[in-house]
């Protein structure tokens, strides 16, 4: 039966006289101010019922004892659960939409994940239970750990990362103990121009130089450049790939072969793996280490900035060096943490450690979880998804926005595009601005530095043909309003819970924490 | 597959717009020897929710959860009660499922929760300001002691022998490879903290002197002596908590002088979670916030005049600073932030004070119950809500044997420090709100069968 043959469907009313005037709350309908707790609370208010302090019970806290209370407000607990309802309303989030950012890989964050995490077995756990009473949890981390060296082609692989730049850490950490356990510290490690801003930062944190390897016209590390740089002082090059133009580097094996000729290392920077998960092994291209980001590939949710989690596989030079703790299987069958105890007989020459615990098991059960929902069958239609929806978003955009890198074939998993065709006084910024008007999160901007106003698309395969052609669509008419200058763009959002917010005057005078003269 | 929306007739559709005869040949820039030809071999297929979920259990299942046995194990991660309204708000898939804040026009509840946090962190602490939150305590210790190097310009950190051996592993191999020089000793069971004796080795290559307070044997060194004679010689007190619910009953560190206040927020809101994802907290005076590592948001103003939060100070982070950046951190502990956060306002100072007496009583309790016990010494007299007590037997071998019975019964001195003779008798003890008097006796009675 069709109960709407006519396919009519309700149209706006032309916007009545006066649809704007201000409201004496600040609200506008579903759109709700929200005051800060220190406004709303009290120091008297408390949302746990807890049994009375005695004043009079003995005490061994003896000079230390704190004079009077923390100076904290409380709230009862419907004043927190709607406080922070009110405050989840003013964000945005891939459970709302697309969110496009590329180098981020927002996709869907699966509830069965969550569910997993919560069991009682995984979420009450202590890290220093005895090994007879955790073994459950140290075959997660077998199984998660198992499952990505099998998907990288890698032989080994360090689980305690706390995210990607922690990872990272990690790579360069291994690579500067290879090194110096064979006498040959080496000074500089080698990034390419379009590198994440994390990898130099690691390197430099690492202890070594950085130097900067340019990029070719076609968006991609100029190997001849790389190669010429090599020598006896490169520890070793930290690459990207797919880079963070969207682009695959079809040089990788050659770039590996020659840096290990030279006597280095390959690190490979994985924040993209999404685009080649199920399809490519990077083991295959020769590299010695690569950080996973759960967080990207595998779906733990980013949660407004954090946690991570960022295993790193490593090649059979590195393994030696991995950080505690690990774990091996014993002979009877049952798991074994390797701490710095064993060490000394299982991975003497460990570089150390580098957090408290395990790493991240709440990400773990997460992320095995959705490797084992998905499969190799379902991993592999994952890349392909992803990078189906980035070309065509790349093709049905390239006629109205700049596309530095289209002409040099398909993208991987995202689309590069620059702000070559706006007119004069309209920005990239703008143009994200005026997205979030149109009810989407904005791509990510300004980045790739390779490219001028850099706007980076990045779908993720989770969204249906449907979302791509709205998004298209919306981004189609303001990229044609950027052409034209229209000069309304400069002060958009208009639509959003605040208006554009003026970031030079929070770092010119920082204010950092509430304070109750305001 | 339930998690991809594309079908078949769509993939088709959209290979012909991009003007490609299959998603195969959107991969030409890979070297054919590396593409693989089908799904990569010996890896499972894809499974449902129920099977996943099966599989998922089946693995819990084979570990003994805290909360089926008499619980007292800590050691810097603590087992509180959370309210049930917390685990609600952080699953609400604005905040689970949101992206750092970069657009802070649709991000305001993200950024206004971390103003919030930023501000109940400094509070806590007894400090000016906190950043955004680290990964974990470890780790934000570590780059405490590389923020004291930038601060003071010197490169020799004085680790007292009751901070966290995890945290002190950590501190030295990050170390190794910057060229720090760090200065550490073991704690010793029945010597105290070692205030007087820390305080003679600084001089003035000393960037910091980092204490944990309460420390990993639950005593509460005195941080006000220890920070004179941190300033006396131009370096900087560096406080670690790794239960910040202590702070509900014993003077916050910032206000007995420490410089850079650190830790680990778990305890609130955060669970248990086999040691990870954890919070790490991290708040220092307003004069040193240009050299702490790790994202800041700070309050300012939209176009037509309202107050709103955005980050800020990112020159000095990596995503502008590149090589030359305070931390490499990108990626922080958002969630675990908003979960410290949210269980924090409803605390309140005064639940929190509330929180730590009940900690504290039943601490108390545990300790005079197990002091009892023939053969067994309380090594510690004042401490919050974990002790130490000294074993007349080998503390890791009871610990093992009385999992076996079902009793979490803390954490050795032995697991902490192997092979160190002169601790292998101690064990950790832990209590909270969550442990009740049976626990108490049924750890008694565990503990005094197993001594006999």
């Amino acid at each position: 039966m069709n109960i709407n043959p006519t396919g009519w469907r309700p149209t706006a009313p032309e916007p009545a006289e006066g649809a704007f005037v201000p409201t004496t709350t600040g609200n506008r309908g579903l759109m709700l101010e929200e005051p800060l707790i220190f406004e709303i609370g009290t120091g008297e208010t408390c949302g746990v019922d807890l049994p009375e302090p005695d004043a009079a019970a003995p005490s061994r806290l003896g000079a230390r004892a704190r004079k009077a209370p923390v100076a904290l407000p409380g709230l009862s607990e419907p004043e927190a659960v709607r406080h922070y309802t009110r405050l989840s309303r003013q964000n945005y989030a891939i459970d709302c939409g697309i969110f496009p950012l590329g180098s981020c890989t927002m996709k869907h964050n699966p509830r069965l994940n969550e569910k997993v995490a919560r069991m009682d077995g995984f979420a009450d756990l202590h890290p220093l239970q005895p090994e007879s009473t955790i073994q459950g949890a140290l075959a997660v981390i077998d199984e998660l750990a198992d499952w990505l060296m099998k998907l990288t082609g890698m032989p080994a692989i360090a689980m305690s990362p706390k995210a990607g730049a922690h990872g990272e850490l990690c790579g360069m950490l291994c690579i500067r103990a290879a090194l110096e356990a064979r006498g040959d510290p080496r000074a500089v490690v080698l990034v390419p121009e379009s590198a994440h801003g994390t990898n130099p930062a690691t390197a430099a944190f690492a202890g070594y130089r950085v130097e900067t390897i340019p990029a070719t016209e076609a968006g991609r590390v100029d190997t001849a450049a790389l190669k010429a740089r090599l020598g006896p002082d490169v520890a070793g090059v930290m690459i990207t790939n797919p880079n963070t133009c969207g682009l695959f580097e079809p040089d990788m094996r050659e770039i590996s072969d020659a840096v290990h000729a030279a006597g280095g290392f390959v690190y490979c920077d994985g924040a993209n793996f999404n685009a080649i998960v199920g399809r490519v092994r990077p083991g295959d291209l020769g590299i010695d280490a690569m950080h996973i980001n759960l967080h990207k590939t595998f779906s733990t949710p980013h949660g407004g900035g954090g946690p991570g989690s960022g295993p790193v596989v490593l090649s059979e030079a590195l393994a030696p060096f991995a950080p505690l703790p690990l774990v091996l299987h014993n002979a009877d069958g049952t798991l074994r943490l390797v701490e710095e105890e064993s060490a000394g007989e299982d991975q003497p020459e460990s570089f150390g450690r580098m957090s408290a615990f395990h790493g991240q098991m709440g990400m773990f059960t997460r992320a095995l979880a959705y490797i084992l929902s998905h499969g190799a069958d379902g991993l592999r239609q994952v890349s392909g998804d992803a990078v189906l929806n980035a070309n065509y978003v790349l093709r049905c955009l390239e006629g109205v926005l700049e596309a530095p890198f289209a002409s040099s074939g398909p993208c991987m998993h995202e689309a590069l595009f620059g702000d070559g065709s706006f007119a004069k006084g309209v920005s990239t910024l703008d143009v994200a601005k005026a997205l979030i008007d149109e009810g989407f999160h904005p791509m990510t901007m300004y980045f790739p530095l390779v490219v001028h106003g850099a706007m980076l698309i990045e779908p993720t395969e989770c969204e249906s043909k449907a979302n791509l052609d709205q998004f298209i669509t919306a981004l189609r008419a303001i990229a044609e309003r950027a052409a034209a200058g229209d000069p309304t763009l400069g002060q958009a959002p208009y639509y959003a819970p605040r208006r554009r917010l003026d970031e030079a005057a929070a770092a010119r005078k920082p204010v950092l924490a509430w304070h109750e003269t305001e | 597959m339930r998690y991809l929306p594309l079908k078949e007739s769509d993939r088709a559709e959209m290979l012909s717009v991009i003007g490609t005869s299959s998603v195969e040949a959107l991969f030409a820039d890979v070297p054919a020897a590396a593409l693989q030809d089908g799904t990569i071999a010996g890896l499972p297929l894809h499974a449902s929710e129920l099977a996943v979920e099966r599989h998922m259990a089946g693995l819990a299942g084979k570990n003994l959860a805290a909360g089926s046995a008499p619980f007292f194990l800590g050691a810097g991660a603590y087992r509180h009660h959370v309210p049930a309204s917390v685990d609600h708000l952080i699953q609400r898939g604005e905040f689970l499922t949101a992206y750092t804040p970069y657009q802070p026009e649709i991000a305001q509840g993200t950024l206004q929760m971390l103003f919030e946090f930023q501000t109940q962190v400094a509070q806590l602490y007894g400090c000016e300001v906190a950043n955004a939150s680290m990964y974990d305590g470890s780790t934000a210790c570590w780059e405490a002691v590389a923020m004291a190097r930038r601060v003071t310009r010197r490169g020799k950190a004085i680790l007292a022998g009751g901070l966290h051996p995890h945290y002190v592993c950590t501190v030295r191999t990050m170390a190794r490879f910057t060229g720090d020089e760090i200065v550490s000793a073991l704690p010793v069971l029945e010597g105290g903290c070692g205030e007087s004796e820390l305080a003679a080795q600084v001089d003035g290559d000393t960037s910091c002197v980092v204490v944990q307070y309460p420390d990993i044997l639950g005593r509460l060194p005195d941080l006000a002596a220890l920070a004179e004679a941190a300033h006396a010689a131009g370096a900087l007190l560096v406080a670690v908590v790794t239960e910040p619910v202590a702070l509900g009953a014993i003077a916050s560190p910032g206000e007995l002088g420490a410089d850079i206040v650190v830790g680990e927020g778990q305890s609130l809101g955060v669970g248990l979670q086999f040691g990870g994802p954890y919070l790490g907290l991290f708040a220092t005076r307003e004069k040193f916030v240009r050299q702490m590592p790790g994202r800041l948001c700070g309050e300012t103003v939209d176009a037509d005049g309202k107050r709103g939060f955005v980050l800020t100070l990112s020159t000095r982070e990596q995503h502008i600073r590149r090589e030359k950046a305070t931390s490499n951190i990108c990626t922080n502990a958002g969630l675990c932030a908003l979960a410290f956060s949210v269980h924090m306002s409803l605390l309140g100072g005064k639940g929190l004070t509330a929180l730590a007496a009940e900690n504290h009583r039943l601490a108390c309790l545990a300790a005079e119950r197990l002091a009892q016990l023939p053969g067994v010494e309380l090594v510690t007299g004042e401490f919050f809500n974990e002790f130490t007590l000294k074993l007349p037997a080998d503390a890791r071998q009871a610990v093992r044997n009385l999992a076996e019975k079902g009793i979490l019964a803390g954490v050795s001195l032995g697991r902490l420090y192997p092979g160190e003779d002169a601790l292998a008798g101690g064990l950790l003890v832990a209590v909270t709100e969550t442990t009740t008097e049976e626990d108490i006796e049924a750890l008694a009675a565990g503990l005094a069968e197993e001594l006999a």
